[in-house]
């Protein structure tokens, strides 16, 4: 259970010397159920992968509150295995030194929760869960294809078994057969872990597919929330601009 | 007369010699948008960059490439720089990357105008307003004045289709322009798109492995894999009955979502509009 209440963000903005700031996110408000899949839609700028940001605890808002099963999200006990995140930058999120191997160690090292023999043939079956098979854990990040990276960067976000994953445009980098394939990917993790999704995404139809509900934000503020079902009944002109706008 | 015909097209990495396009010939009929088409790593963007003559210095091309009856790979690399932007242009994928970051924006569109046509400064910025006004693009001595990274993707993206109205060039060449964008930013540079063919006249290259955006703005498309083509022909008529088996995989790839997205939507009222 992820509760987010009154959350404002601002970046500093411009010069070195100038104090103006720029209002990021302001009175953002909504929970997040444990097992759901929640879509964040929005346009370039609307403040969606700040959100991200902060749901993860990596930044601290400057208002309001997220709390995760109760306990703020920053601290890191808190959240420590219970969240992760797959970002759309794939060759910049695993460390270029590590193997396949060692970049799925790295979480579950750090939980230290199972002997290292364990944690080894975990590795292999985490690989086998995303389509990759056990060659792939000598194998180098600049050695692998945008959707193998994307794969391992999604085994390595289920493998401390997290009840939510933050997918950050994990998607719109990829070529269309193979976001297909990660969402069927997603879609079927969720079964498997019972984990729920964040998903963060500009593409309406990715999120149509895989969420339950989906958030509309516009200029750093929550347009409306709705389920996917009653989308076609918005009444909001804003989301309906969106959804005419979509190429088919 | 604007068509391009590239025949024979080879592109090899000069220091392994390996082969990334073997033999590409394909032809832009005059004031028709061809549609190239592959998912990532199948040599399009390198074969637009041939076709410019922008390649890295590893690279080698051979092959004919015809602009209205003329080669071009005769042509010195002064003759080629006074086609490119005037009579070629390329509206690269990453905004971000073909700005020079060190330099507001208004920098490299002064030095391309004045280059090719010895405007002055104020009729290049009044120029350059205009067209910035008509891809809506608010405040446009503003945006001149501000860094690449102050600006959006989808901003610097229609930076440089105002600069292609403004160049009026032959063949304009679009290598992924919407990729990096998001839904609304996406429709719009599209009609962007559609509208400076019918306004400038010209033929049109546009790179891409959205086949909704391929759809939209296309008239024929040339599908490449691994650096091959497998398959040309006018895109309504591989819409219905594509030969190759890649082909239909890279139509079919998204049909799922989208029928998806139909049934929660409930009919077909909003993708009528597209399909008109």
């Amino acid at each position: 259970m992820l509760i987010v209440t009154g959350v404002d963000q601002s970046y500093k903005e411009g010069g070195l010397w100038t104090g103006t700031r720029r209002q990021v996110l302001s009175s953002i408000g909504f929970e997040w159920k444990q097992g759901e899949c929640l879509g964040i839609i929005g346009e370039s700028g609307s403040g969606k992968s700040t959100l991200g940001r902060l749901l993860l605890g990596i930044e601290r808002p400057d208002r309001g509150s997220i709390l995760w099963e109760g306990r703020p999200i920053t601290d890191r006990k808190a959240r420590a295995g219970a969240i992760s995140a797959v970002f759309q930058n794939y060759t910049s999120s695993i460390n270029p030194f590590y193997t396949v191997e060692q970049a799925l160690m790295e979480p579950l090292k750090l939980l230290r929760k199972n002997r290292r023999e364990d944690n080894r043939s975990a590795i292999d079956r985490l690989l086998h869960q995303v389509g990759l098979d056990s060659s792939y854990r000598g194998r180098y990040v600049h050695e692998l294809s945008g959707g193998e990276a994307q794969r391992v960067c999604l085994a390595r976000a289920v493998s401390t078994e997290p009840r939510c994953i933050v997918l950050d445009e994990a998607l719109s980098s990829l070529d269309g057969s193979v976001q297909m394939q990660i969402l069927e990917l997603l879609k079927s993790l969720r079964t498997v872990y019972d984990t729920g999704y964040i998903f963060i995404t500009h593409d309406i139809q990715a999120a149509v597919y895989l969420c339950d509900r989906v958030m509309i934000m516009r200029n750093g503020r929550i347009e409306e929330i709705v389920a996917t079902g009653d989308l076609k009944e918005t009444q909001s002109p804003y989301t309906r601009k969106l959804l005419e706008m979509i190429l088919a | 007369m604007n068509s391009l015909e590239v025949s024979n097209l080879q592109i090899w990495d000069r220091h392994t010699g390996r082969v990334i396009v073997p033999d590409s010939s394909f032809r832009v009929k005059q004031g028709s948008c061809l549609a190239l088409v592959g998912e990532s790593g199948s040599g399009k963007s390198l074969t637009c960059k041939a076709i410019m003559r922008l390649n890295k210095a590893g690279l080698s091309q051979s092959g004919d490439i015809v602009l209205d009856g003329s080669p071009l790979s005769q042509l010195s690399e002064k003759e080629m720089r006074a086609i490119r932007g005037k009579r070629l242009c390329m509206i690269m994928q990453n905004g971000m990357r073909a700005f020079d970051p060190s330099c507001v924006v208004g920098v490299p569109i002064r030095e391309t105008l004045s280059r090719h046509f010895g405007w002055s400064r104020d009729e290049i910025a009044a120029r350059m307003a205009e067209a910035m006004t008509s891809v809506m693009l608010r405040d446009p001595i503003g945006i001149m004045n501000r860094y690449p990274h102050e600006l959006s993707g989808g901003m610097l993206q229609r930076i440089m289709i105002a600069l292609a109205i403004v160049l009026e060039p032959d063949i304009v060449i679009a290598d992924e322009p919407t990729t990096a964008l998001d839904t609304i930013a996406q429709f719009e540079t599209i009609e962007q798109l559609i509208r400076l063919r019918a306004r400038t006249g010209c033929s049109m290259i546009v790179v891409s492995h959205d086949m909704a955006v391929v759809r939209r703005v296309a008239d024929d498309m040339v599908v490449m894999k691994d650096g091959v083509i497998v398959e040309a022909g006018p895109v309504r008529k591989l819409q219905s009955d594509a030969r190759h088996e890649y082909t239909r995989r890279l139509l079919g790839a998204k049909l799922a979502l989208q029928q998806h997205f139909q049934a929660v939507m409930g009919g077909d009222s909003f993708v009528d509009r597209n399909r008109r």
